[in-house]
C-alpha cells in the first residue's frame, strides 16, 4: 500500500519544517489530493493515525481537499473535467484528453504549535 | 477532543492516560493552546523527496549515458523472462545491468546472474515499489559503467510503481495476455505513465478471449502516444521488434 509510504514522506516533510519554522507539534494537516492521483483518501486516512503515531503530529487531524481533474481536449481544444485518466471529451467524445491538473498529491498548509 | 483544553488528547490509548497537569511541563499549556496556535504554509508536492532524487538519477544517467528502463507490470506477467532473453539476445553487445525489486526473495536476481550478467537485489519488505533512493545506492553499488543499459524490474504491481519516478528514460509496461485486454482501463495510472506496453505471452493468445486491439484502443485512451510492441518472451524469433525498439533508443 503505497499511501503509508506517501505518508512517511508527509512525515518527513513535517519534521524538517519543524526544525526550519520552529514548532513542537502539528494540530492540524492539510492535504490536497488530485481526483486523478492514485491515492484513496480512505487509505490515506486510515494509515494517517498510524503514521503519525508518535510523532510530533500525533493526533493531528487531517483535512483533505480533493482537487478535480481538468483537461484540455487534442481535438476540439475545450477544457474538459475529467474524473478518470481514460474520460473522453464531453463536448466532442475524443479519448486521449491532455490532462492539466487533478494528478498531483500536494502537502498544502499546517495548523502547528 | 479534551473538553478542557481542546488538546486533542481524549484519542490517547487507555495506556496513556490524559492528566490534566497545569504545570510548566504540561507540553501545550493553555497559554500556548490559545495564542501559540499558527498557520504554515508548506505548498509542497508528497513526493517531492522522491522526485529529487530520480532527478538525481537521471542526471546521472545522462551524464554516463546509462539508458534505465523501469520494466513494471502485474505479478507473473513475464517481466523476469523477458529481460532473461533480452540479455541473451544483447549482452554481446552492450553492457547490461540488472536491478531487481521483489518484496522478498534473490529469485529473480539469481535468474539474471544465470546469464553472467551483474544483477542486484533489493528487497522492499513491505513496500510495494521501488523509489528513486533505492535506485540511487543500487547504481552506486553494482559500479553501472557508461553507456550501458540499466534494466530496473520493479515491485509486480500495476498500482503503486506508477508514482515513483526512479529517473528512468521509459517506464515500460508489460501486460500478459492471460491477464485480459481491459486492464488498462483499470489500471490507468501505469498506462498513463509509460511511454512503450509489451504484449507478452503471445503464444496463449488462441487460449485467452484477449482482444490485441481492444487492449491497444485502451491503453491509447489513456495515453495517445504509447508505443506497442507484441511478442512472446519465450520465444526468440518473436523478440525481433522489441531488440529493434532498444537498439533505436
Ligand atoms: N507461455 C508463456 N509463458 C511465459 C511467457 N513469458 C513468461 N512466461 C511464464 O510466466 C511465468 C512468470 O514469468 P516471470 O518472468 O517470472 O514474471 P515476472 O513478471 O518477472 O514476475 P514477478 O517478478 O513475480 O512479478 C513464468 O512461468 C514464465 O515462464 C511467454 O511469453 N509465454
Ligand atoms: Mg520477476
Ligand atoms: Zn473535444
Amino acid at each position: 500500500m503505497h499511501e503509508i509510504s506517501l505518508l512517511e514522506s508527509v512525515l518527513e516533510t513535517l519534521e524538517t519544517q519543524a526544525k526550519q519554522q520552529g514548532f513542537q507539534q502539528v494540530k492540524q494537516v492539510v492535504l490536497e489530493i488530485g481526483a486523478l492521483s492514485c491515492v484513496e483518501a480512505d487509505a490515506l486516512r486510515f494509515g494517517f493515525e498510524v503514521v503519525m503515531k508518535n510523532s510530533l503530529a500525533e493526533h493531528a487531524e487531517l483535512v483533505i481537499i480533493k482537487i478535480a481533474g481538468q483537461g484540455i481536449c487534442p481535438k476540439c481544444q475545450q477544457q474538459v473535467l475529467l474524473e478518470t485518466l481514460h474520460d473522453p471529451c464531453h463536448h466532442c467524445g475524443s479519448f486521449g484528453v491532455t490532462v492539466l491538473q487533478g494528478q498531483s498529491m500536494r502537502i498544502k498548509e499546517l495548523i502547528v504549535i | 477532543m479534551c473538553g478542557i483544553c481542546g488538546c486533542g488528547s481524549s484519542k490517547l490509548s487507555p495506556l496513556k492516560p490524559h492528566h490534566h497537569h497545569h504545570d510548566d511541563k504540561h507540553s501545550h499549556s493553555h497559554a500556548q493552546e490559545t495564542h501559540g496556535e499558527r498557520l504554515v504554509r508548506v505548498e509542497q508536492d508528497i513526493l517531492a523527496k522522491n522526485d529529487g532524487y530520480a532527478e538525481q538519477n537521471r542526471q546521472y544517467f545522462q551524464q554516463h549515458g546509462i539508458f534505465a528502463l523501469n520494466f513494471v507490470s502485474s505479478p507473473g506477467a513475464g517481466k523476469t523472462t523477458l529481460l532473461v532473453a533480452t540479455i541473451n539476445a544483447l549482452k554481446n553487445t552492450r553492457p547490461i545491468f540488472v536491478i531487481e525489486g521483489d518484496q522478498q526473495t534473490d529469485l529473480d536476481a539469481d535468474r539474471i546472474r544465470a546469464t553472467g550478467v551483474a544483477a542486484l537485489q533489493i528487497n522492499t519488505g513491505k513496500a510495494c515499489h521501488l523509489d528513486a533512493h533505492d535506485i540511487g545506492h543500487a547504481v552506486q553499488s553494482l559500479k553501472v559503467p557508461d553507456n550501458s543499459l540499466l534494466a530496473i524490474e520493479n515491485v509486480g504491481n500495476l498500482v503503486c510503481p506508477s508514482s515513483f519516478d526512479l529517473g528512468e528514460a521509459h517506464k515500460v509496461v508489460v501486460l500478459s495476455v492471460t491477464e485480459g485486454d481491459d486492464k488498462p482501463l483499470k489500471y490507468p495510472d501505469m498506462f498513463h505513465a509509460a511511454d512503450l506496453m509489451i504484449i507478452n505471452k503471445i503464444d496463449l493468445l488462441p487460449y485467452t478471449n484477449f482482444d490485441v486491439d481492444r487492449c491497444i484502443e485502451f491503453a491509447k485512451r489513456i495515453n495517445p502516444a504509447i508505443e506497442v510492441l507484441q511478442l512472446s518472451a519465450t520465444q526468440e524469433h518473436t523478440m525481433g521488434a522489441w531488440l529493434e525498439w532498444l537498439n533505436q533508443h
